[in-house]
C-alpha cells in the first residue's frame, strides 16, 4: 500500500472533527493568510515560468482554455435546468460555479504530482487564472440575458476585483518581473512552506466541507449526482483539451483537473452580487459539500490515469 | 445629564454587501456608521463566518427619525428579498447633536 498523503489526510481529519461537531475551528483571520499565501505561492511560481516562455507562444493555449472556460458553464446549464428542474437564476449561478475553478483543488493536483515526481507544465496558474472569469460572465448573461438593466461597471469589479483574482495576478506579475534568483529571500515563506501551509488549508476546508453535508439532506440526491458525475465530464473535456494542446501528462492531469473543479470562493462572491436571487446554499453545498471533497479524495488519482490513457501506452 | 434623541439603526446582514451597504448608507444621509463581524443563526440557517461566503456583518448608524426612515425603505427594498439581513431599531440619547 502506498504511504497516503498528508494533505489528504489532514483533510479527511477536518471532515471527521467537522462531522462529529467538534469545537476545532482556525480562526477567520488565520484562513485568511493561509488563503493569501497560498495564491500568491501559486501565483509568483506560474510567473517565474511564465518569464521563461517567449511572448506569443502561449496565446493558442490560452484562447483555447478561455473558451473551454464560457464551454463548460453552457455545458452545465441545460443538464441542471432538465435533469435538475432548477430554476433558471439557479441553474445559471451553479453553472458558474463548475464553469470555474478551484485553488485549492488545483494545489492538492500539483502536491500530488510534485510528491511523484510527475512533470507537467509550470506556467499551468495561469491557465487558473484565465478560468477564473469566463464563467461568471457566462452564469450572468444565461439568468438575465443581454439587458441594459445590467451594472457592468460594478460587476466588472465583483469579477475582476476579487480577491483570489487579485493575489494570482500579482503574484504572476512579482514572479515574472523578479525571476527565481530575486523571489530567493521569498521562498522559505512561499515554497519551502507551502506543503505546511496547504495541510493546514486543506484542515480547515475538511471543517467547512462537513458544514455542507447538513445542506445536502435538504437539497436532494441531484446535487450529489451533478457534483461528481459533472467534474468527470469537466475532466474529461479537459483532459482531452490538454492533450490535443500538446501538454505533458502532467499538464494534461492539472488540466482535466482545472475543468473538473468548482469555485468557492471567488464565484460565489460575484455571484451572491450579480444573482442575488440564486441560492447560495444550493451551489455552495454541490461545490464545498460534493465536489471538492470528490476531487481531494477519489478524482485526482483518476485524472491522472486519464491523462496517462489519452496519451497512450509507451509515452 | 442632558442628550437629544437619536435613532440607532442596527443591520446584521451578509458580508459580502458590506461596501454597497456603505455606499447606499452615505447617500441615504448617514454622518457614519460603525461595522463589526458577526456570526449567529436565523431562517437562512448557520452563519458560522467560517469563511467568506458565509459571514455576517452588523452595521451601527446613528441618525435623526427621517433618515433612519429613508435607510428602512431603501434597504427594505433593494435587499431584504434575497439576501439575509436582519434590522432593528432603538432610541438612544447622544450628547453631539450636530454630529449625527
Amino acid at each position: 500500500m502506498p504511504d497516503l498523503d498528508p494533505i489528504v489526510l489532514f483533510f479527511i481529519f477536518g471532515l471527521v472533527a467537522g462531522l462529529m461537531r467538534s469545537e476545532l475551528r482556525l480562526p477567520t483571520a488565520v484562513y485568511e493568510l493561509l488563503s493569501v499565501v497560498l495564491l500568491l505561492a501559486i501565483g509568483l511560481k506560474g510567473g517565474v515560468e511564465l518569464a521563461k516562455q517567449s511572448p506569443g507562444s502561449l496565446l493558442p493555449q490560452m484562447i483555447a482554455v478561455i473558451l473551454m472556460g464560457l464551454a463548460l458553464p453552457l455545458a452545465a446549464y441545460p443538464a441542471l435546468r432538465a435533469l435538475g428542474r432548477l430554476t433558471r437564476v439557479d441553474a445559471a449561478a451553479i453553472a458558474a460555479h463548475y464553469g470555474s475553478v478551484s485553488v485549492g483543488t488545483y494545489a492538492v493536483a500539483v502536491a500530488w504530482l510534485v510528491s511523484r515526481e510527475i512533470a507537467f507544465e509550470a506556467y499551468m496558474p495561469l491557465m487558473l487564472v484565465l478560468l477564473e472569469m469566463p464563467a461568471i460572465l457566462v452564469g450572468i448573461m444565461l439568468a438575465r440575458g443581454i439587458s441594459a438593466e445590467t451594472n457592468w461597471r460594478l460587476l466588472a469589479r465583483e469579477v475582476f476585483l476579487g480577491k483570489s483574482i487579485v493575489l494570482l495576478l500579482g503574484g504572476l506579475l512579482i514572479g515574472w518581473a523578479a525571476g527565481p534568483v530575486a523571489l530567493e529571500p521569498v521562498s522559505a515563506l512561499f515554497f519551502d512552506l507551502f506543503p505546511g501551509v496547504l495541510a493546514l488549508f486543506l484542515l480547515e476546508m475538511g471543517l467547512v466541507a462537513a458544514g455542507q453535508f447538513g445542506s445536502l439532506r435538504r437539497h436532494g440526491f441531484f446535487l450529489v449526482g451533478f457534483g461528481i458525475l459533472f467534474p468527470l465530464f469537466g475532466a474529461a473535456v479537459g483532459g482531452t483539451l490538454g492533450w490535443l494542446l500538446g501538454l505533458s501528462i502532467g499538464g494534461t492531469m492539472l488540466l482535466a483537473t482545472l475543468a473538473a473543479s468548482a469555485s468557492y470562493i471567488a464565484v460565489p462572491a460575484a455571484m451572491r452580487i450579480a444573482l442575488p436571487a440564486a441560492n447560495p446554499a444550493l451551489s455552495l453545498t454541490a461545490s464545498l459539500g460534493v465536489t471538492f471533497p470528490f476531487n481531494i479524495l477519489v478524482g485526482i488519482p483518476i485524472y491522472q490515469r486519464l491523462a496517462e490513457f489519452l496519451h497512450g501506452p509507451g509515452v | 445629564m442632558r442628550t437629544d434623541d437619536r435613532k440607532l439603526v442596527t443591520i446584521v446582514t451578509e458580508a459580502a454587501l458590506e461596501r454597497h451597504l456603505a455606499d447606499d448608507l452615505k447617500r441615504l444621509g448617514a454622518h457614519g456608521y460603525t461595522v463589526s463581524d458577526a456570526r449567529g443563526e436565523g431562517s437562512r440557517g448557520v452563519r458560522a463566518a467560517r469563511w467568506d461566503a458565509s459571514s455576517n456583518i452588523r452595521v451601527e448608524v446613528i441618525c435623526d427619525d427621517a433618515t433612519a426612515e429613508k435607510i428602512a425603505a431603501h434597504l427594505r427594498a433593494h435587499y431584504y428579498d434575497h439576501y439575509a439581513m436582519v434590522m432593528y431599531f432603538s432610541d438612544v440619547g447622544v450628547l453631539r447633536p450636530e454630529k449625527f
